[in-house]
């Protein structure tokens, strides 16, 4: 069973729902990088969501776009971000890590060996932005024998036949993006979300995770409430970048932040 | 594994006007790399524009409005002074300099903003290098009554001062992008996240012939009435086909435009010139075709200038409208299928090329045009004097003046 897999069940036999904290890998730095997964999980993340920084980060808000930025700056690098993901699995067997980018630094360094290399370090899933399914067949092919989880999207914008077949091809869980827009948006819709994800519950039994928009614990109560998994990126990204000059205030600040959402899904009636 | 940056046995290709297939791929080019809230829309896009690329009514309006509001048919003139001086083939200027706003773009947003229009969005945003995609999105926005974003890089505002006042002058809200390079790139990842978020009321008129299907393909179509008209006026004129076709490449429109129609005219050879900017030993330059990688950028899967790891890396080019790290994947597919050639000049032999045609011709080419112009004094002193070359003069070089005196240290 992948660690996927294993996380949404043990979660399910606990009642309680997903937490995915996302986090630029390299932001502030690689080094803090690695200690900030273990204070996510120390803090009550169930999966890291691990962004591999693009110079040209299309569907991503202003927090996010500068989170890359700033790694990049770093000289961080796809073998920098694989290394990260070594270092946390040296101390963290369990926990799933999802890497999430573009299409771009895959494609440079072929598909073989970045599933590869992926696969070697303990990577979980991708999530790659400006891959939708129709265009993922071949890298998907690789995947599938590393046993590497290729993580769709669903928007509000993905309707019939395409919702059908991205159900039929998803493994792991899915992703909605709850709202029109880039990441960090601000007008999320619990009820809209709902209805989606019941549509979208009735054509597959994978877990359902909700991301954009979620900024604080009342917002990832409401989400958590209809849904499996909740994904926190810019607030979180945000926080990084208020403290990153001053790592032992920025542990905690992101220990004290994941810690409240941990409390918020905790206690959903 | 992709089998990328290989040539292709063309002997097998019948037409190669073939492309895309029906996913928009132009062999391993193309296609549609975007998140997941686009497709829908692309999708929308593309019956839309399957239904009314057919539609007699929509054809008839876009050829009304391109022959009395943007001025065409644009002349195919004979440079005889020009061509004497070079003293070998004879060379022809597709004059779309002449055009309505002054540049080959009007012919594209004339035909998305009927499209637009049809599909009832009243908001158009566009991305700009140059300002003459800007320019030509807010003239049609203007007409048609539209609400009009531009984004622009911030410092091609610097650079394009002239046509951010036009932009503004017709109504247009110009967007200054701050992120990245801060150029024609940035700009086109701003307005794609506008789209993203505003996609129920707003069309995207994306400018050149990139992007995710069925973009390369539309903006190629509205732009084939270029080769379409030179095609013929060449036969009117001289009696046959050019031997010759000469265009620049920064997204690739105007090349298209003049390419397509010819491309199954086997005799006629293709030259699209990029952007060596300082040289293309140097790295900074903005050819893709001549010094770049396959990859996937901007919904579209093509030629790109990145490091190892994948990041886009800066262009240099001294034409705003050529500094853009990736080009359309009809070009990208035409090249390994070697059906056409990609070749660059640098900034210098651009400029060069500027003042001769200036004070030879009297016509003052866009600094983009000057490309396609040096590259044509090249090879046309070696072709005999009765071979033909047509050059895409794609813009008029009225916007460039400022950068042309800048850098001769002249102040205006």
């Amino acid at each position: 069973m992948s660690r996927i897999e294993a996380c949404f069940n043990a979660l399910k036999n606990n009642n309680k729902k997903a937490l995915i904290p996302f986090i630029t890998a390299g932001d502030p730095s690689l080094n803090l990088t690695v200690e900030l997964m273990h204070v996510l999980v120390d803090a009550g993340a169930d999966i890291i969501e691990l962004g591999v920084p693009f110079s040209d980060p299309m569907a991503d808000g202003p927090v996010i776009q500068r989170a890359s930025e700033r790694a990049l700056h770093n000289g961080t690098n796809t073998d920098d971000v694989f290394n990260i993901v070594k270092e946390f699995r040296g101390k963290n067997e369990s926990t799933p890590v999802i890497l999430m980018g573009y299409m771009n630094p895959i494609e440079v360094m072929g598909y073989e060996q970045f599933v590869e290399k992926a696969a070697g370090v303990g990577v979980d899933g991708l999530i790659i932005v400006d891959l939708p399914p129709e265009e993922a067949a071949e890298l998907s092919a690789v995947l599938k024998p590393h046993g590497i989880d290729q993580i769709f999207l669903i928007s509000p914008t993905t309707r019939g036949e395409r919702l059908n077949r991205i159900c039929e091809v998803a493994s792991g869980f899915l992703y909605y993006v709850s709202l029109k827009g880039v990441t960090g948006s601000n007008q999320l819709d619990v009820k809209a979300v709902g209805d989606k994800l019941d549509e979208i519950r009735s054509k597959t039994s994978l877990p359902l995770g909700v991301g954009f928009g979620i900024k604080d614990a009342k917002i990832a109560q409401a989400v958590g409430t209809i849904s499996d998994a909740v994904v926190v990126g810019s607030a979180l990204v945000e926080r990084i970048a208020e403290h990153g000059e001053n790592s032992n205030k920025l542990k905690a600040e992101v220990s004290s932040f994941i810690s409240s959402l941990r409390t918020a899904l905790d206690n959903i009636e | 594994m992709l089998e990328t940056n290989k040539k292709i046995d063309n002997s097998e290709i019948e037409s190669f006007k073939s492309m895309p297939d029906k996913r928009g791929h132009f062999g391993i080019y193309g296609g549609r790399f975007v998140s997941e809230t686009l497709m829908g829309p692309l999708e929308e896009l593309e019956q839309a524009y399957n239904k009314y690329s057919k539609d007699p009514d929509f054809i008839a309006e876009f050829e009304h409005d391109l022959k009395h509001y943007v001025g065409r048919p644009s002349p195919l003139y004979h440079a005889k002074r020009w061509s004497e001086q070079l003293g070998g083939a004879q060379i022809y200027l597709k004059r779309e300099d002449l055009n309505h706003t002054g540049a080959h773009k009007i012919n594209n947003t004339v035909g998305q903003a009927l499209l637009a229009k049809l599909m009832g969005k009243r908001r158009i945003i566009a991305e700009t290098g140059a300002g003459q995609h800007g320019v030509a999105s807010a003239t049609v926005a203007a007409r048609y009554g539209m609400e009009c974003i531009v984004y622009m890089g911030a410092e091609d505002i610097q650079r394009q001062a002239m046509n951010v006042f036009r932009m503004k002058l017709l109504g247009a809200t110009v967007v200054a992008v701050e992120a990245g390079s801060r150029t024609l790139k940035d700009a086109l990842n701003e307005a794609m996240r506008d789209w993203v978020t505003n996609v129920d009321d707003t069309f995207y008129i994306i400018g050149t012939v990139a992007g995710p299907h069925p973009y390369p393909t539309m903006v190629r179509d509205f732009n084939a009435v270029v080769g379409r008209e030179a095609r013929q006026q060449c036969l009117d004129q001289t009696g046959r086909l050019p031997d010759s076709l000469v265009a620049c490449v920064g997204g690739g429109s105007n090349a298209i435009g003049l390419f397509h129609p010819f491309l199954d005219d086997k005799e006629v050879s293709i030259f699209g010139v990029e952007g060596a900017g300082d040289g293309i030993e140097t790295g900074r330059h903005a050819a893709p075709l001549n010094a770049g990688k396959p990859g996937v950028l901007h919904g579209n899967r093509t030629y790109l200038m990145e490091d190892n790891y994948g990041q886009i890396i800066e262009t240099h080019c001294i034409s705003a409208g050529l500094d853009y790290p990736g080009v359309g994947p009809e070009h990208a597919w035409l090249k390994d299928t070697g059906r056409a050639n990609y070749v660059s000049v640098t900034d210098i032999e651009a400029l060069d090329a500027f003042h001769k045609l200036t004070r030879i011709e009297g016509i003052i080419p866009a600094l983009e045009s000057s490309h396609a112009v040096a590259y044509t004094a090249k090879i046309a002193p070696e072709m005999d004097k009765d071979a033909i070359i047509i050059v895409n003069l794609s813009g008029r070089g009225d916007k460039d003046i400022h950068t042309v005196a800048a850098h001769e240290g002249i102040t205006l």
